[in-house]
């Protein structure tokens, strides 16, 4: 096949594949008797439209970039962690219990704290598959899955019996105290004059995440370790030709991995809930995977359809709440886009790649 | 002059639109969503069952992220619902936030306590039905064991189970109770296959009457007690017309009267804490063509008089949730 110009693979190919499913999701919303164009204006500026929209689409958009970074980390070593969801939810065992057991006496510090604990917490959950996958051969597909759903007792247990409060019943901690609560973007923004929607869960973690997307873009391209880390990806035998040690890059790749992953917590339970809940994850540790295919696990790409899918989220939101389209329908238009713009991916370069590069071919 | 015409037309539509909404009452569905076959859809029921009979509309939205529950009710109260019913206790933290933001709607929580002026919470006494079903499966019971399949393994279960287990426990004191719950995430409320596992398991123990508070999951423990021979109970709504003859009763918890109710309070509706027991007809047995057969006029007779000392304060019934602890059954 011809090696289609990088800003056409970039950018061309995933705007094709999104168009794609829209028309698709568009044919299915008129099928089901509803206005279409409607239903997408809605979506637009449901998510895009206020600052309201914007604050659920960022606060969506940064739980994605936390995961689809973990994901596109592992991705370049060529390890496919599929256990953002367990990680995360580890993540916000440990923000939990830096939140609920030491009185923090401001948000800075208390945000450094669970930063540290939820990345320790996502890396140790992801420490034991890489450890099976690079010492046993376990593969690390099956592992990472799979402790998804140890984790998932494992919070049900440590939540229904340990840290739920006394007569509570929803699974879930105590609101952490006053001191630990993560100022949101509309106090940040109006605070410097620009107004913008309260009562909005985008957060000061947006901050962070930006953060860990310049982390990652040094980390991968501008590291020693991110040189091993992409020659072990290219071609195992050749990276220990060259003297890299596989054990230690499984391991230390899959730890930051979940690590990534983890610090998705301090956006949903120390930023939004204020509290763990279970099943806190709701499925971003999976859509991640969708973003870091999106993006071409590049941070920069990552960024945007983060964005992208977040405002998906808020845009459904909106839909199901002022029209009578049915929830299934909207997370129906939410897959369409993961499997045009992931799964359908080849099918999208090979049309555009028709139509870019044989008139070229054929100029020379 | 026709461009004005159309334009004059619209707004006036407009100002209907609106006036129409403002008094429109909205439910907020849970995670579930609204066709669960349990709790949820009897929600929905309640809601129907009003908008049929007054011909009148509401708005109403499922969830699919916990963060859209602050959301829902803050663009619901905003738009002008009243009032706002929301099913589950999962909201109770939303509300607890939101409900101070918007004094003049009123809420509905049901099987939540949260204490706000604007707010009407409707909590169901489970442990009662539960208790008079254990009760009848005692009764019922050849092998003096029954079994409890529960859903997800959380405090709100364990009540049924204990209330259960009490009233098994009361109707002969030698009955075994076997409880198993089917798993620890949400996924538990929709797992027949595994409910229909449990159940085998179950009557490999010897259990002869199992009770069912698992939501879709129940569906698939009912249908392996009728494959198997043996008798189970419902829950939630009637389910005794699932397998004619197989289902001994259903504990009906009336979420839907809830709703209902509610709905048609409108905006001036009481607020407070509302309990639905045996007294209210929140909770009870159900009695159909279709377990006449299954249950006897003595067995009526018994289980009706204790339904009376309960209502009578003359038997308590523990609740799992006032100590987190059951003294007929360890979890």
């Amino acid at each position: 096949m011809e090696q289609l110009p990088k800003w056409a693979d970039l950018i061309v190919v995933p705007l094709v594949g999104l168009i794609l499913a829209f028309i698709l999701s568009m044919l299915m919303v008129l099928a089901t008797g509803h206005d279409p164009l409607d239903a997408l204006k809605l979506m637009v500026s449901g998510a895009l439209g206020s600052t309201y929209g914007w604050g659920y689409t960022l606060y969506y958009a940064t739980n994605f970039i936390f995961t689809g970074l973990a994901v596109a980390v592992a991705f370049h070593a060529s390890l496919f962690n599929i256990g953002g969801e367990g990680q995360a939810a580890l993540g916000g065992l440990g923000v939990a219990l830096v939140c609920l057991f030491i009185p923090w006496p401001h948000w800075t510090i208390a945000l450094l704290a669970a930063t540290a604990a939820a990345g320790i917490f996502g890396a140790l959950w992801a420490l034991i598959p890489a450890y099976l996958q690079a010492k046993r051969g376990s593969h690390i597909v099956i592992t990472t899955i799979m402790f998804n759903f140890i984790a998932a007792s494992l919070l049900n247990y440590v939540l229904v019996n340990q840290l739920r409060p006394k007569g509570a019943m929803d699974p879930a901690t105590a609101k952490f105290p006053k001191p630990s609560h993560l100022p949101s973007l509309g106090e940040i923004l109006n605070s410097v004059g620009i107004p913008f929607a309260k009562g909005t869960p985008a957060n000061v973690t947006l901050l962070v995440a930006l953060a860990a997307c310049v982390f990652v873009y040094y980390l991968i391209w501008r590291t020693r370790l991110g040189y091993q880390l992409r020659a072990f990806g290219k071609s195992q035998p050749a990276a220990v030709y060259a003297g890299i040690n596989p054990v230690k890059i499984t391991i230390i790749t899959m730890m930051i991995s979940g690590a990534l992953a983890g610090l998705m917590a301090i956006n949903n339970v120390m930023g939004e809930a204020e509290r763990l809940i279970l099943g806190s994850v709701e499925g971003a540790g999976f859509i991640g995977i969708a973003v870091a295919l999106m993006g071409r696990s590049h941070p920069i790409g990552i960024l945007f359809s983060a964005l992208l899918f977040g405002a998906l989220y808020q845009g459904g939101a909106e839909l199901g709440l002022w029209t009578s389209i049915p929830r299934e329908l909207v997370i129906v238009i939410q897959a369409l886009v993961i499997l045009f713009t992931g799964a359908l991916d080849n099918m999208v370069r090979l049309m555009v790649a028709k139509v870019l590069v044989r008139p070229k071919r054929a100029e020379a | 002059m026709t461009i004005m015409h159309k334009f004059l037309g619209a707004a006036a539509t407009m100002a209907l639109c609106t006036g129409v909404a403002a008094a429109d009452p909205a439910i907020i569905f849970d995670l579930g969503g609204k066709f669960d076959k349990s709790f949820n859809e009897a929600a929905f029921n309640g809601a129907t069952r009003w908008a049929e009979e007054t011909g009148s509309r509401f708005a109403e939205v499922e969830l699919q992220s916990d963060a859209q529950r602050e959301q829902a009710l803050r663009r619901f109260a905003e738009a002008g619902s009243n009032p706002i019913v929301m099913a589950g206790f999962a909201f109770g933290n939303a509300l607890g936030e939101v409900a101070g933001d918007y004094p003049d709607t009123r809420f509905v929580i049901i099987d939540m306590v949260v204490d706000a002026p604007n707010v009407r919470s409707v909590v169901f006494n489970e442990h009662e039905g539960s208790y008079l079903v254990g009760y009848m499966a005692a009764q019922a019971s050849k092998t003096n064991t029954v079994g409890f399949i529960g859903g997800m393994d959380i405090p709100l279960i364990r009540k049924f189970a204990c209330g259960y287990a009490q009233g098994a426990k009361a109707a002969n004191p030698d009955t075994k109770v076997i409880s198993n719950m089917t798993g620890t995430t949400g996924a538990a409320w929709n797992d027949p296959v595994k409910g229909g596992e449990l159940t085998r398991a179950q009557i490999s123990q010897g259990a002869d009457v199992v009770y069912a508070a698992a939501g879709g999951t129940g569906i698939g423990v009912l249908q392996t007690a009728a494959d198997e021979g043996i008798l189970s109970i419902g829950v939630d709504s009637n389910q005794n017309h699932l397998h004619p003859g197989k289902v001994l009763t259903s504990m009906m918890k009336r979420v839907d009267n809830a709703v209902y109710n509610a709905m048609k309070d409108g905006p001036g509706l009481e607020t407070g804490f509302s309990v639905m027991g045996l007294a209210n007809e929140g909770v009870s047995y159900s009695m159909d063509e279709h377990n006449a057969s299954l249950v006897s006029d003595e067995m009526k007779a018994t289980v009706d008089a204790v339904a009376a000392k309960i209502i009578e304060g003359e038997i308590t019934v523990h609740d799992y949730m006032s100590d987190e602890s059951c003294p007929s059954l360890s979890f």
